[in-house]
């Protein structure tokens, strides 16, 4: 007796149990970049941020889009140079602070000035 | 309504975002080869440093006044245009990416105060990414490119346009009577779609301002110049006849040309360059999912350098329409073979591919040959590879090698780093 010819692949062994359950693996922009089009990131270089824990060396993860407030670490432009610094934001004064007793906080006069780049949200540091 | 959003002195605004010490100071930015001014910042046009100017002849004036040139730098450029876009889409439901540095955003259905959520758009760009910008905003395109020339000459030249007219430009908002004052102040080459030698014309039939060229009517000036100034009148004068599109049609043709860093003598070194321009035109017609029917491949010597002059171009007809990196190149290296003659400095190739045609689209032949191995799985290889590791991690071995620099590429003596890009290259925040 003739018998009839079934075309198409049968899957052996067990399926998946994982397979109901399959989810995106984790993904480190979603973690440390809520706006894309405004983060940036710098490279710290110095000791003065050491205890604030931003090292020599640590990628910054920088957000454009947040407003800074007090006790931000944030990167701003002074003198044309870029520095990573805590802001001091209070009773109408405004410095810039760093995380190393050695180091004397950042004060600016009148004529001088001084732009804050964008919030520090996370540091990116590498081990090896 | 309609907004141009357009980023100041785009190149220049890009550079000084990541070297502040940039500000204030003549910046330009030169085009492919340290060739011409390509964007000037407000202080190089300040000093008469015209656009597309040669930088040989502004060397002494950049001497005198300590200006700054760049090399172009498009990786950060194009990264910057990216984020720009992406802030600027905000203001309304549409957009059009006309340039690297504008877009057409439509404001249709938007409520509210358009100026006002210009001003706060405009604003966002700056903080987010650091480049400030005009937009201009009005019923047609011509207007809203006419409202967004009065909205950085105000800024740039006090006087010129009223200062509330200043970053952002509402030409729908302003009564008849001050409109017609901005137009009256502008003259017509300003006008988007009126070149120079329309101007001319204009300006001998004693059209001067935008003012005159709008009080015109339409049928006379299609009988007497185009259809083309008729459209772009009847823009003025407010009727919408170009419109937004969100949707960029796939290109008719692609080119990849490139003037040379040096003078190329060797077949070996053209045969090079146009593998690699081959190669980088088939990623383009790849990307847009197009086949190309045609290709041209062309070189030929300076037309300001001494020496005997050549200049040759040949089209080379495919055998079956194809966006395969191995047949576009042997057809370019085909061609070139064919154009070389010894004993010439070339100074610039390039290839196009034409007859460009959807890639869905496959014509049957009543051929006996034998369809050839189905690449384009190796070409989707080819491209995510290139996209993984970088530009010419994979490549056709008459690319030549990477090492030392060959003669047909270019001079970039100026380059600034690609901040946003390069994990080597990113900013420096002293801590």
């Amino acid at each position: 007796m003739p018998l009839p010819w079934v075309q198409g692949t049968v899957p052996a062994g067990f399926p998946s149990p994982a397979a109901d359950f399959a989810v995106k693996r984790h993904d480190l922009n979603e973690l440390l970049i809520t706006h894309p089009a405004a983060t940036f990131m710098w490279q710290a270089r110095g000791l003065s941020m050491i205890d604030l824990g931003v090292a020599d060396g640590d990628v910054l993860v920088v957000n454009r889009a947040l407003t800074p407030k007090h006790g931000d670490i944030v990167v701003a432009e002074v003198n044309g140079d870029f520095t990573v610094k805590q802001l001091y934001k209070r009773g109408g004064v405004i410095k810039l602070v760093s995380g190393n007793s050695t180091f004397p906080p950042m004060l600016f006069r009148d004529g001088q000035t001084m732009t804050i780049c964008g919030v520090v949200t996370a540091t990116i540091k590498r081990f090896r | 309504m309609l907004a141009l959003v357009d980023g100041n002195n785009f190149y220049v605004s890009c550079e000084r975002a990541f070297r502040p010490a940039l500000k204030n100071r003549p910046v330009v930015v030169l085009s492919n080869n340290d060739g011409c001014a390509i964007a000037r910042s407000n202080e190089a046009k300040a000093l008469g440093i015209r656009m597309g100017a040669p930088w040989f002849e502004c060397r002494q004036l950049a001497e005198e006044h300590d200006v700054v040139a760049l090399s172009a730098n498009f990786v950060l450029y194009g990264d910057m245009s990216d984020r720009m876009m992406s802030v600027a889409a905000g203001l309304g439901p549409g957009q059009e990416i006309y340039s690297i540095d504008e877009s057409f955003i439509d404001m249709t259905g938007v409520s509210g105060d358009l100026t006002d959520r210009a001003r706060r758009v405009r604003e966002r760009v700056l903080q987010w990414t650091g480049i400030p910008t005009g937009i201009g905003i009005a019923g047609t395109k011509t207007l809203a490119k006419l409202a967004n020339h009065v909205a950085k000459s105000a800024d740039r030249k006090p006087g010129s346009y009223p200062a509330e007219l200043a970053l952002v430009c509402n030409l729908a908002r302003l009564p008849a009577a001050d409109l017609d004052a901005v137009l009256q102040a502008t003259a017509v080459g300003e006008v988007w779609g009126v070149g120079r030698r329309i101007a001319d014309q204009l300006k001998e039939g004693g059209v001067l301002t935008v003012l005159d060229l709008v009080r015109m009517d339409p049928a006379t000036v299609r009988r007497r110049w185009s259809v083309v100034l008729e459209r772009t009148v009847r823009e003025l004068q407010g009727q919408q006849c170009i419109s937004v599109e969100d949707q960029p049609a796939p290109k008719k043709e692609i080119a990849f040309t490139r003037s040379f860093g040096g003078a190329v003598t060797e077949l070996a070194d053209l045969v090079a360059a146009v593998t690699r321009f081959a190669s980088g035109a088939a990623i383009k017609l790849r990307v847009q999912g197009s086949k190309a029917g045609q290709l041209q491949v062309f070189a030929h010597t300076s037309a300001f350098r001494p020496g005997p002059k050549y200049s040759r171009s040949l089209i080379i007809p495919l055998r079956r329409p194809t966006a395969d990196t191995v047949e576009l190149v042997s057809a370019a290296v085909r061609g070139i073979e064919a154009i070389y003659r010894p004993g010439f400095n070339f100074a610039k190739a390039g290839v196009m591919l034409l007859d460009l045609q959807d890639g869905g689209i496959e014509q049957g032949e009543l051929d006996l040959e034998p369809e050839p191995e189905a690449r384009s799985h190796l070409m989707g290889t080819l491209d995510k590879l290139n996209d993984r590791y970088g530009r010419g991690t994979i490549s056709l071995a008459s690319a030549g090698m990477k090492g030392p620099k060959r003669n047909f590429e270019m001079t970039q003596n100026l380059l600034t780093p690609q901040y946003t890009t390069c994990w080597a290259d990113l900013p420096v925040a002293r801590a």
